[in-house]
């Protein structure tokens, strides 16, 4: 069998698993979707209405005018991404404590693909609930200033955000010995990162030692990416460290899942 | 003794001297294995002697410490890939997609087989006819019974047409019919040629199905022949002759001189080399004149070949 013979076999396999993960998301629709949608469109609304009034006051320079929903979207909107890794945790999770990963491994069936659809389907779940979202907060008056080609980043980020957490995700459903476990161990992602960043206020705001680690964690890059993007502002270096961090997480996240993996083997 | 059966012209299973440890504990001590192509074979023991470990290896799920072992003519290690196409494994446990319907399973299987599309679903529907599924194929198999998962469970199996096929417990679980069933399954497979390796806690079952039986106690191969052969090398079988009074029991003790009377049950024991000659001659001696109350006849169980192989009960073993 030739490498290219391998490599199309790889590719057909994933394909048939990102199938299989896609059924799963249909079926498992309220479960997965709700929580991932939710979640950030009640953080929208408290941040929004309760808090955001104080807040957009408080803000003054760092949102230059604009209101603070549009401050606040972009944040909200990696929120979105982030609480997706829930989903991915559990559903691998599912996969490697039930019966089925031992038949996988039994068949001649590329060794990632198992992965490599739970990773795809991710991602595909991401663009859904961030458009839902975005849908949310235009009806809530979100009003961005985004181009078409910023539109396009926007989307770029979205899928490498994406892409790199459900690498991170799928390893932590690989160590966890339970569906809660999983959940759990997602949870710093869904929400402390996005807390201790400039998510819901600018990191300039907060005292010293948490201030260093909101500016140097990758919520920060990303968020801040984000909502230059989408307010029409100069992007800058923050999106080539933001797309750096995404491809230093999915990297780690690909190494650890693949060696998670194939412990199972011993 | 070679026992190899009549099918055998190839080699499908060859292992020797493999090993197995988790940490301090050993699970595999040295086993030799070979199992004929075509043959049923039936790796029989407690829990804890090593079955599932050596399933586990065989199927490539897990590497062994020491050992060559090699499926249908190819190493296991090097050559993982090529045996994972020619098996199939159904364990103890069932590996089904339970979110997934009867009919998606084994189309999934087709999928992951690399059969065509058109292969894909006419071999769907067949394995869903064999195996009594089609009133069940689009719902999720997560609504199934024990008996019918296990049944899908064997049908994604063969959705490969694989030329091996490991049996992990295959009817621990199962009601007596599911048992049955099960039991019809794997003889029709085994009329169709495909080599079987089964792990059973149970003599009856390996008595049934198997052409051959390896009796796996502690990670060692203690005993290895047909069925028949391990049988006469069992002490245990017996017929138990009970009777009304003392007087009874006295007389047809001096009729058969090898029983062992016990005057508390009023019970006589006789050995039994097995089959209707051999309790037609113990009737023959009795004579017309001892009246028995109760005949029963005592085939061996686990416990007794277990205890003939190696002095010990099998229940020593269990954890």
């Amino acid at each position: 069998m030739t490498a290219l013979d391998t490599l199309a076999i790889a590719v057909e396999d994933s394909a048939t698993m990102l199938g299989r993960e896609l059924k799963h998301t249909l079926r498992l629709f309220k479960l997965l979707f709700v929580g991932a949608i939710l979640v950030p469109v009640v953080m929208l609304l408290l941040f929004n209405y309760i808090l955001g009034g104080a807040i957009g006051h408080g803000l003054g320079g760092a949102a230059q005018g604009a209101p603070y929903i549009d401050f606040l979207v972009p944040g909200i909107l990696m929120m979105t991404v982030a609480a997706g890794s829930a989903a991915t945790a559990i559903n691998v999770c599912t996969d490697m404590t039930g019966g089925i990963v031992d038949r996988f491994r039994t068949m001649a069936v590329s060794r990632g693909a198992l992965l490599a659809g739970h990773v795809g389907v991710s991602v595909l779940r991401a663009l859904v609930t961030t458009t839902v979202v975005t849908g949310v907060a235009l009806l809530l008056g979100f009003r961005p200033k985004a181009s078409a080609w910023d539109w396009l980043g926007v989307v770029g980020i979205v899928v490498a955000f994406s892409f790199a957490l459900a690498w991170l995700s799928a390893a932590l459903g690989m160590v966890a010995k339970s569906a809660a476990g999983a959940n759990g161990l997602t949870l710093p992602i869904q929400f402390l990162l996005p807390f201790l960043s400039s998510t819901f206020v600018p990191a300039s705001t907060m005292p010293a030692g948490v201030r260093w680690f909101a500016e140097h964690q990758p919520f920060n890059p990303v968020v801040e990416s984000m909502r230059a993007l989408l307010t029409g502002a100069p992007v800058g270096d923050t999106a080539y460290l933001a797309l750096a961090w995404c491809g230093a997480i999915a990297l780690a996240g690909y190494l650890w899942a693949r060696a998670a993996f194939s412990r199972g083997t011993r | 003794m070679n026992a190899l059966t009549k099918h055998a012209t190839r080699t499908a299973v060859s292992v020797s001297g493999l090993r197995k440890s988790y940490g301090k504990k050993v699970v595999l001590d040295g086993v030799d294995l070979s199992i004929g192509e075509g043959e049923v074979f039936a790796l029989l023991g407690p829990n804890g002697a090593g079955k599932s470990t050596t399933v586990r290896i065989l199927s490539t799920l897990i590497h062994a410490d020491a050992g060559t072992a090699s499926v249908m003519g190819r190493d296991l290690r090097r050559e993982a890939g090529k045996v994972r196409a020619m098996i199939g494994v159904t364990g103890q446990f069932s590996a089904l997609d339970t979110l997934l319907t009867g009919e998606e399973n084994l189309l999934l299987m087709g999928r992951l087989r690399h059969l065509p599309a058109t292969q894909r679903r006419a071999r769907t529907a067949q394995l869903l006819e064999r195996f009594d599924l089609v009133d069940a194929a689009k719902q999720t198999s997560a609504t199934y019974s024990g008996g019918m998962k296990r049944r899908l469970d064997i049908a994604m199996t063969l959705m490969g047409r694989p030329r091996l096929i490991f049996l992990d417990e295959p009817t621990t679980g199962l009601d007596p019919r599911g048992r049955h069933t099960m039991w019809q399954v794997i003889r029709d497979l085994g009329a169709e040629g495909v080599t079987i390796l089964l792990t059973t806690q149970y003599l009856e079952e390996a008595d049934q199905l198997a052409d051959r039986i390896a009796v796996l106690d502690r990670g060692h191969i203690v005993a290895e022949g047909t069925p028949e052969e391990l049988k006469r090398r069992m002490p245990g079988a017996h017929i138990r002759l009970r009777f009304a009074d003392a007087a009874s029991l006295d007389a047809a003790a001096r009729a058969l001189r090898d029983g062992t009377p016990d005057e508390d049950e009023l019970e006589l024991r006789v050995p039994n080399e097995g089959g209707i000659r051999s309790l037609r001659d113990v009737v023959a001696r009795l004579g017309d004149d001892v009246a028995v109350e109760d005949l029963s006849i005592h085939t061996p169980d686990l416990d007794d070949v277990f205890f003939a192989l190696t002095g010990n009960p099998s229940k020593q073993q269990v954890q």
